[in-house]
């Protein structure tokens, strides 16, 4: 893969009073890879992205698109990149077309231009038939549709997504992930912003997994499973009341790493399966806990986010994203 | 420059295609409240008010000028209304990650407003027309009351879209704005002139900049050149320190939202 650096983030701090949204975070983005910023709402995502279109200043580091600062190289730095905000950022009043004619104005085209660059935008994201209807009639995945078409007229070497799939059924979703994977393929450099693991897993080549403000770890979905090493017990038993006794008594035994509490279980991150399952089951017995299901698995991206913080990404609390 | 007009055209556009979307809100937006003020407030007082004290021939004619500026008012103040959802809903973070002018997105705000201000002052000229006040100092005098609006309009829209890049919720936007509304329509010369108010009343509302373009736009209905053109002369003074206080203020409040 082409390693030339699209952007850099470097010690990017932002604070809103007192608060810390993000906190010394670093991270680089190849050319022409889909980078994920992955990370409960509240995390620091949104804040990177609004800082690396231009739109935040940072209250100390910096970031750089294409060797361009984005605080002092603002107006050169918007031309280089096409936004996909999310969800919502549509004019319900005005159709599809013209949506992408405000946008090529805004972006210096000429009538022609832009006439023929939005004919094949819409072809690309199959709205051609409803170019010309408000867009109050559109449904959720044909909005993100005109979203990510706006987001690619300015003709960008770089795509910000936030959220692509927010709120989307899983076909949209789907379609959504093929034009994803269609313009890295066209050789596009694609940053987004999930909450969602499976999308992270699947489409990312990198991601950096965000939390509190920081980068806790970053690398490719499979480099990340495999750091994690081991195996993956999981269980559930019917006497949640004694979840933390059982947690203790299995802490610190041989084979066992590190022993995280859900709501109705167990996770454990095991040296291997074969050794430490007879421990963990003697455990449950003495305790009198009746099991009601276990199993395990080689680790998960989902693993990998406990594992780094904490917590598993649905019970993250849904903190108001800090914009 | 050719870019910058390029923007500003295109955004504009955009406000008149929203309004020309909504059949029924563009026919509220030209026959608004402000036209039942001037119907049925001018003729409900029309025996009640004292042509002694309003200086006019009748009720209607001395509250034409009222009205007018009291258009002028409530547009200017909801002036910031559609920036304020394009703000919640992230049209406005679309717009501004283009390569646009920081300056172009509030100008076709402020193009827009003033437009269709003008337009409706015209309408509420032209009904008051119907009812016999017919402006003493003609077509000129028509086209100085559009001017003296537009003036006082730059200020109020200015502090209506400081507000919406300020407010945390629109709820805070609308509860400010009822609250603005009714007590600067009160506290001006709009319904009755200073001289027939309680003192407190009438010495706040000189500092009310709307009771100064009221009377420079009413003496332009009522009177003659002669009398208005003072008048004018101060509202003009007066519109321009109001305009200069609200830009530095929406300047400050956009350049906070926007980075």
């Amino acid at each position: 893969m082409d390693r030339t650096i699209a952007i850099d983030v470097n010690r990017l701090c932002k604070s809103y009073d007192g608060h810390k949204a993000v906190d010394d975070l670093s991270f680089q983005v190849y050319a022409g890879e889909i980078f994920g910023l992955l990370g409960p709402n509240g995390a620091g995502k949104s804040t990177t992205l609004r800082t690396l279109i231009t739109l935040l200043h940072p209250t100390s580091g910096t970031a750089t698109v294409l060797g361009h600062d984005t605080v002092r190289e603002a107006d050169l730095v918007r031309t280089l990149f096409g936004y996909v905000p999310q969800e919502r950022a549509i004019d319900r009043f005005l159709t599809g077309r013209e949506h992408l004619e405000l946008l090529g104005a805004l972006y210096h085209l000429t009538k022609e231009e832009a006439a023929k660059r939005i004919a094949e935008l819409l072809k690309l994201v199959e709205l051609e038939e409803h170019a010309d209807r408000p867009a109050k009639t559109y449904s959720g995945g044909m909005k993100r549709k005109l979203d990510i078409a706006c987001g690619l007229l300015p003709n960008p070497k770089i795509l910000f997504l936030d959220e692509p799939t927010l709120g989307l059924d899983v076909q949209s979703r789907l379609r959504i992930w093929d034009y994803i994977r269609m313009l890295k393929a066209r050789g596009m450099t694609v940053v987004m912003t999930t909450n969602y693991l499976d999308e992270a897993d699947q489409l990312c080549d990198r991601l950096a997994i965000i939390d509190c403000g920081k980068v806790k770890t970053i690398g490719s979905p499979a480099e990340l499973k495999v750091a994690l090493g081991g195996d993956i017990v999981s269980l559930t038993i019917k006497e949640t009341g004694r979840l933390g006794s059982l947690a203790a008594a299995i802490t610190g035994q041989p084979a066992i790493r590190t022993v995280n509490t859900t709501a109705t279980g167990l996770d454990i991150r095991v040296e291997s399966a074969e050794k430490a399952l007879p421990a963990i089951l003697e455990a449950a017995n003495k305790l009198d806990c009746r099991l009601d299901f276990i199993d395990y698995h080689r680790p998960r991206l989902d693993d990998v986010f406990i594992a780094h913080t904490g917590r598993s990404l649905r019970d993250a609390a849904p903190a108001e994203e800090t914009t | 420059m050719a870019h910058y007009w390029q923007e500003i055209e295109a955004l504009t556009l955009r406000w008149v295609r929203r309004l020309s979307r909504e059949k029924f809100s563009m026919l509220f937006t030209l026959v608004q409240p402000m036209l039942f003020w001037l119907i049925f407030f001018g003729n409900l007082f029309q025996r009640a008010a004292d042509v002694q004290v309003t200086q006019a021939p009748n009720y209607i004619s001395f509250l034409a000028a009222g009205v007018v500026v009291m258009t002028v008012l409530n547009n200017g103040l909801a002036g910031g209304v559609d920036l304020l959802f394009d703000k919640e809903n992230g049209f406005l973070e679309r717009l501004m990650s283009a390569p646009i002018h920081r300056s172009s997105v509030i100008l076709s705000r402020f193009i827009f407003v003033m437009t269709i201000t003008s337009l409706q002052v015209l309408v509420i000229l032209g009904i008051a027309f119907l009812f016999g006040v017919h402006p003493a100092t003609g077509l000129l005098g028509v086209a100085m009351i559009l001017l003296i609006g537009m003036l006082f309009g730059v200020g109020l829209t200015a502090i209506s879209m400081a507000m919406a890049f300020s407010v945390k919720s629109h709820g805070d936007f609308f509860s400010v704005l009822g609250f603005l509304s009714l007590p600067m329509i009160f506290l001006s010369s709009a319904l009755v002139p200073l001289t027939a108010m309680p003192t407190w009343m009438s010495v706040l509302a000189q500092f009310n900049p709307m009771t100064w373009a009221i009377d420079a736009v009413r003496p332009l209905i009522l009177t003659n050149w002669g009398d208005a053109l003072p008048h004018v002369g101060m509202a003009v003074v007066v519109m321009l320190v109001f305009d200069a206080l609200c830009l530095y203020g929406g300047a400050k409040a956009f350049r906070r939202a926007m980075g």
